[in-house]
């Protein structure tokens, strides 16, 4: 039976039909400031109409792999194909792309109108014509009203709505987003990330958007990249890269994640069932079922969500089961969801989560109760890198 | 050893030794006397008697054109200057660039005046209102690249960066973002640059010639030959003038201010409706 990683969004996936000609393309592209790099030899394909990400922490590079895409950077070596033609050179000015900024960057001295009729303005775009864009594009983001106020006499979230009209303005082919919602309060920024989905999906433009919040990425994309000191860790899914996390550093990054260190005992052939591996660690042996690379005596990592982990009193029916043994150190309650962190008798730590499904428990676990933690054999995973 | 009484005398002491001065010299521009210093009754003879003074109404003439004059030129120079300075990070010859736009405010203005005299020797240029317009230019302009290198420091580039995006080519960009945004310094750094050449002496002295006394020259040669209340009157009236102008600018600055406090409130109300 196949299974699928995660629920399916939409039926798009351009990446995974090898004939697809990629909309935007990043051809070796290093950047360098100095002696710093900030962009590595980085190579990467998006499609027309993607929701693509780029996530990372600080630093990592993704803001400016984007201001290159803009043209305030330009690469130090590399080109960047935008339909098949490089664009290297071109001035931000003449470039179809266009950007929201983190800081929204709204011209203080024009009135909501104004900012967003000016880059009409520029293309001597035909005054009705502008006019009647611009009633468009205030109805779209639900500022008719604030037409003519100045921008410091709307609030955070009105500001930002301004700032995706007047980058939406120009319907330019790829729109960049740089944090567009970082300065946003949690509720209002989950609302504005399903209305950018939304707005992408009727606009039907690409929209590359460079973020540090996870969930976000998460969120909107059909596709991350997950960057780190200038390169590119994993290109996938968010399902993908949630569930299937190709590093350490990926797994780490997206989420909360038990990552244990051991050796490869044993592999498929030896196990019986085809693609497995065995990975033993002081006093902990765990099987998984898992096409894998790694041969006997690698050292490897083993990864496991803790929502995947089962956390009982009693010890498991099958002894073969993977499981960990040891008593609840800490509890977290989060509302929807209650942490354990679960400490073997050599001081190992495992963290396990439990959806709080029903608002009355039996026998609720507590602090100092022996507890045993178990998983399937296709709960976690291997990470050889 | 500090008390109330101690505080109120210093300041007390501080204030009439700055003010005295100047109140006493606006007091005897009304005096009826002809002598400086000994009160003849309340006048307003001498302001009439400056009023029909040839030579001093020339004079203000003169600095008043020079004013207005160096001040516009050294108010693009410097507005170019800071651009330079903020805008492009690193070229070569930054450093000594920076250095000298700002040399001219630690330079003593016997050497700059001096300097400016040998050159339009040099040169053989006729001295007169136009080496005196060049030499206060020249020394106006880096007031205002520091006035306005200061604000555009804290100028958001990303604005300039949302023009260019939007297809603003960069001078257009200038002049539609830019320039509207960092105006109210510019026209700071102008009323500075007006200031200075306003009151320059000695300067305006080494670069002047024939028929380009400028009112400094003139009050301070008219001071050598003895003090007369016409002096005292258009001190006052110069005086005036500085007052109006400060108080001026600050009610400009104080109600921008207000109107920013209002529209964040006006936005604050929004976001909680």
């Amino acid at each position: 039976m196949a299974k699928s990683l995660g629920p399916v969004k939409r039926k798009f996936s351009p990446w995974t039909d090898p004939n697809a000609v990629p909309f935007i393309r990043f051809e070796n592209i290093t950047k360098r400031f100095g002696d710093f790099v900030a962009v590595d030899n980085l190579t990467l394909d998006i499609y027309e109409r993607e929701f693509f990400s780029l996530l990372g922490p600080s630093g990592c590079g993704k803001t400016t792999l984007m201001r290159m895409l803009a043209g305030f950077e330009e690469p130090t070596e590399g080109r960047i194909l935008l339909q098949g033609q490089d664009i290297s050179g071109v001035p931000p000015y003449r470039r179809p792309t266009n950007m929201m900024f983190q800081s929204y960057a709204l011209f203080p001295h024009m009135s909501v109108e104004k900012n967003i009729a000016f880059g009409l303005e520029q293309d001597n775009m035909p005054k009705g014509e502008i006019t009647a864009r611009v009633q468009e594009m205030l109805k779209l983001v639900k500022l008719e009203q604030f037409a003519k106020r100045k921008p410091n006499q709307l609030s955070g979230g009105q500001r930002q709505r301004v700032a995706l009209a007047r980058s939406l303005a120009k319907r330019p082919k790829v729109l960049l987003l740089d944090e567009p919602l970082g300065a946003l309060d949690k509720k209002l920024r989950e609302e504005t990330q399903f209305e950018l989905m939304d707005l992408q999906q009727t606009l039907g433009m690409t929209f590359l958007i460079v973020t540090h919040d996870q969930e976000e990425a998460m969120t909107v994309s059909d596709r991350i990249a997950v960057m780190d000191k200038g390169v590119i860790m994993q290109v996938a899914t968010p399902a993908e890269i949630y569930e299937a996390p190709n590093s350490r550093y990926v797994a780490d990054f997206i989420g909360d994640i038990n990552i244990i260190e051991g050796k490869v005992a044993d592999t498929a052939s030896a196990l019986g069932a085809p693609g497995a591996v065995k990975i033993e660690t002081e006093g902990l042996s765990i099987t998984v079922d898992q096409e894998c690379q790694a041969v006997k005596g690698d050292h490897v990592a083993f990864a496991i969500r803790p929502e995947k982990v089962r956390i009982s009193p009693d010890a498991p029916a099958d002894p073969s089961v993977n499981a960990f043994y040891g008593e609840v150190w800490d509890i977290g309650y989060l509302g929807d969801f209650s942490l354990f962190i679960v400490r073997s008798e050599d001081g190992r730590f495992m963290r396990a989560a439990q959806a709080n499904v029903s608002r009355l428990v039996d026998r609720p676990i507590t602090f100092e109760d022996k507890v045993w933690l178990t998983w399937p054999r296709d709960a976690g995973l291997v990470l050889t890198r | 050893m500090r008390s109330p009484r101690f505080d109120t005398t210093v300041l007390t002491l501080g204030f009439a030794f700055l003010y005295i001065p100047i109140i006493i010299l606006v007091v005897y521009s009304f005096n009826a006397s002809r002598l400086v210093t000994v009160w003849g009754g309340f006048s307003l003879h001498w302001y009439s008697a400056m009023w029909s003074n040839q030579g001093l109404m020339d004079a203000a003439w003169v600095t008043a054109r020079v004013g207005v004059l160096s001040a516009t030129l050294g108010t693009i120079l410097g507005t170019l200057a800071a651009l330079a300075l903020t805008r492009f990070a690193r070229f070569p010859g930054r450093m000594a660039f920076s250095g000298m736009i700002y040399a001219p405010l630690v330079m003593p203005e016997v050497i700059t005046g001096l300097s400016l005299l040998l050159l339009f020797v040099a040169m053989g240029v006729d001295r007169g209102f136009w080496t005196v317009t060049i030499a206060h230019t020249t020394f106006t302009m880096c007031y205002v690249a520091i006035v306005v290198q200061s604000r555009l420091l804290t100028f958001d580039r990303s604005l300039e960066e949302a023009a260019l995006d939007l297809g603003c080519p960069p001078v257009k960009t200038f002049f539609k973002i830019t320039l509207p945004l960092i105006f109210p310094a510019v026209i700071a750094g102008w009323m500075l640059a007006f200031t200075l050449s306003l009151d320059d002496l000695v300067i305006a002295s080494f670069n002047t010639g024939p028929g380009a006394t400028t009112l400094p020259i003139k009050i301070y040669s008219q001071v050598r030959l003895g003090v007369t209340p016409e002096i005292n009157a258009i001190c006052t009236i110069l005086i005036g003038l500085v007052t109006i102008g400060v108080i001026a600018s600050s009610l400009t600055t104080k109600r921008a201010e207000i109107r920013r406090i209002r529209d964040e409130h006006l936005a604050i109300r929004n976001a909680a409706s």
